[in-house]
């Protein structure tokens, strides 16, 4: 059982996706980043399920996987108004309120 | 993997206790009622809305009422879903506050210039992940609730679609609500490796055990710090006063409200049932957490000249109010629960009275700024007298509902008796007094200074539906405050039973 392997790739998938979000400026980029994280989930929720002999962990994958949808549909919407109201997607100009 | 095929092929579907689920069952009936209106009277709906979303979350008191009568512990899905005392205040608590927010809503929505039936469906999607919150006691039922009540309010925060304030608030909520919730699914998912299973028993029973195995400090740290986003807790407060201020005002009630509370049960939940032998890890995170909200909130808030973010940065200094007794909650075991719930309870009311008066001040001067408010108390001495009640009371100023809130919270991590309750302790006295400072400078705004020239200063008209709001709001912050009794009947003994 490569359990180690699949973490290892989890917590780079994991740890690439937080630079994502923490460094990109671009809306769309964000959103793929914050799905990079949730992959890293999934890897290890049904690594872990195959470790302990369960199928815990893959129902758990498949309700990360549909909300994720669910998520980057809503996320996507917002990045659309964003778009409609200002032409730009770049997270930077979004600064209107500070304090 | 191959051996646990067959226990798949002989499924049977568990038993479903239908009076347990009663509740989240007629609020997921009224959404959907709501929804159908919608679409088959069109127009014609949106008289309806706002009353049958109000009276649908009556109606869904009713089985938490009939559930309380019978006063047994409730366990499905092999104690997946458990209905207790803590669920059944909890619960309660969120359909009441959904009700006042709906109060709040009315007429809110229905002047501005968006279709209003879809944000009532929203507002009970929501409220129903708030209600399956109260109960969750596995990995997945608390996702799913924190998902349930999570996407639509990003939704509900970026309602006015055409002004790119909303837009940002629904942006900056949306993006650090998912990369929160991101985080604390990566450390369920270390939780679940550890433990082979999601129930918040099994866990409690693979973390316990004093081996400083990484991944259980990490997993710990990771949800905690996915929760910490919801309740708003330095340093993962920064969206709040940007979504509180662009989001409508109602939402921003009930963001301040009710999803910071379903942000406290869990927390409570995971300290209580999910890793109390792990005391270690969590108590001087939650110590972090509660003593930097509590400092942070207060020193920015000082400086605030809108009202909204005032009330934001008021809400993080009260979350490490909240948070301080489940610093302590290893050495002091339930009496945690019983404090922040009556918190919880106090603060709903006391923080939805000052909504419901900066959204009937809004309605003359559409204007949050805290200068606008200059002279309230000679065209709406009401208004005035009961937003200096809720300041008050935020403040902690005895009778009002406030001090018994944080004389709860005093209590409890005193009680503990270690350096670390009685340093918080200290703060959170020092922290109480900072605050009077900005409470009391909105009241004296209304009280003692003029209306601008020119202001329109004939007495201000209220809609009886906010009148109805700052009535249940402002008899609870009194009722509260003087006769506590009311709140530690249902607080006080064993709120969560531990298998």
């Amino acid at each position: 059982m490569l359990l180690n392997e699949m973490l290892l790739l989890g917590a780079v998938l994991f740890c690439i996706g937080v630079y994502g979000v923490l460094a990109r400026r671009n809306g769309v980029l964000v959103l793929m980043s914050i799905e990079l994280i949730l992959n890293a989930v999934n890897i290890n929720l049904i690594a872990f399920g195959a470790f302990h002999h369960t199928v815990i962990g893959q129902i758990f994958a498949l309700f990360v996987i549909t909300v994720a949808a669910a998520e980057v549909g809503i996320g996507l919407a917002i990045v659309l108004l964003l778009y409609r109201n200002r032409r730009s997607i770049d997270l930077e100009q979004v600064d209107l309120m500070k304090g | 993997m191959l051996s646990s095929v067959p226990a798949i092929a002989g499924f049977v579907r568990p038993d479903i206790d239908w009076h347990a689920v009663a509740p989240e069952l007629t609020l997921l009936g009224v959404g959907a009622v709501v929804t159908l209106v919608d679409i088959v009277l069109l127009e014609r709906g949106r008289a309806y809305t706002s009353a049958l979303t109000g009276i649908g979350l009556l109606v869904a008191l009713i089985p938490i009422v009939t559930l309380a009568a019978d006063g047994n512990t409730r366990e499905m899905f092999g104690g997946a879903f458990v209905v207790d005392d803590f669920a059944l205040i909890l619960k309660a608590m969120f359909i009441v506050v959904a009700y006042v927010v709906v109060l709040l809503s009315t007429n809110y929505i229905a002047e501005g210039d968006y279709w209003e039936n879809e944000y009532y469906g929203l507002l009970l999607s929501a409220v129903l992940g708030m209600v399956l919150m109260a109960s969750a006691r596995d990995l997945i039922t608390m996702f799913v609730a924190l998902e349930l009540l999570s996407i639509p309010a990003y939704l509900l925060a970026a309602w006015r679609k055409g002004d790119p304030k909303s837009n940002e608030a629904g942006l900056k909520y949306y993006l650090m609500g998912v990369f929160a919730s991101a985080i604390m699914l990566y450390g369920m998912s270390l939780l679940f490796g550890l433990a082979g299973d999601t129930r918040l028993a099994a866990i409690s029973d693979a973390v316990s055990g004093g081996d400083s195995n990484p991944v259980v400090i990490l997993g710990i740290i990771f949800v905690i710090v996915g929760f910490a986003f919801k309740v708003s807790g330095f340093p993962f407060h920064t969206w709040a006063p940007d979504t509180y201020e662009g989001a409508p005002t109602p939402v921003t009630a009930f963001l301040a409200v009710a999803s910071k509370a379903a942000g406290f049960v869990a927390l409570m939940q995971l300290v209580h049932a999910g890793f109390p032998g792990r005391d270690d890890v969590y108590q001087p995170l939650l110590w972090i957490l509660a003593v930097g909200s509590m400092t942070a909130g207060n020193l920015i808030a000082l400086r605030q000249e809108n009202i909204v973010r005032l009330m934001a940065y008021s809400g993080v200094s009260q979350a490490g109010f909240m948070l301080a007794p489940l610093a302590v909650a290893g050495d002091i075991g339930g009496e945690a629960l019983s404090a922040v719930i009556t918190y919880v309870l106090i603060y709903a009311a006391m923080n939805l009275g000052v909504f419901a008066v900066i959204i009937a001040v809004a309605r003359r001067t559409a204007s949050g700024e805290i200068s606008s408010y200059a002279g309230l108390f000679k065209y709406a001495p009401g208004m005035t007298i009961l937003m200096s009640v809720f300041m008050f009371s935020l403040a902690g100023i005895p009778p009002l509902g406030g001090w018994f809130a944080k004389f709860a919270v005093f209590r409890a991590v005193v009680e503990a008796d270690t350096g670390w309750g009685y340093s918080l302790a200290a703060i959170a006295a020092v922290n109480s007094v900072i605050a009077l400072f900005y409470y009391a400078r909105v009241a004296r705004m209304m009280w003692f200074e003029n209306a601008p020239e020119g202001a329109d200063t004939t007495s201000l008209r209220v809609p009886p539906s906010l009148v109805a709001a700052l009535g249940l709001t402002g008899a609870a912050t009194l009722l509260f405050g003087i006769y506590p009794a009311v709140i530690t009947h249902f607080t006080d003994g064993t709120l969560i039973a531990l298998p």
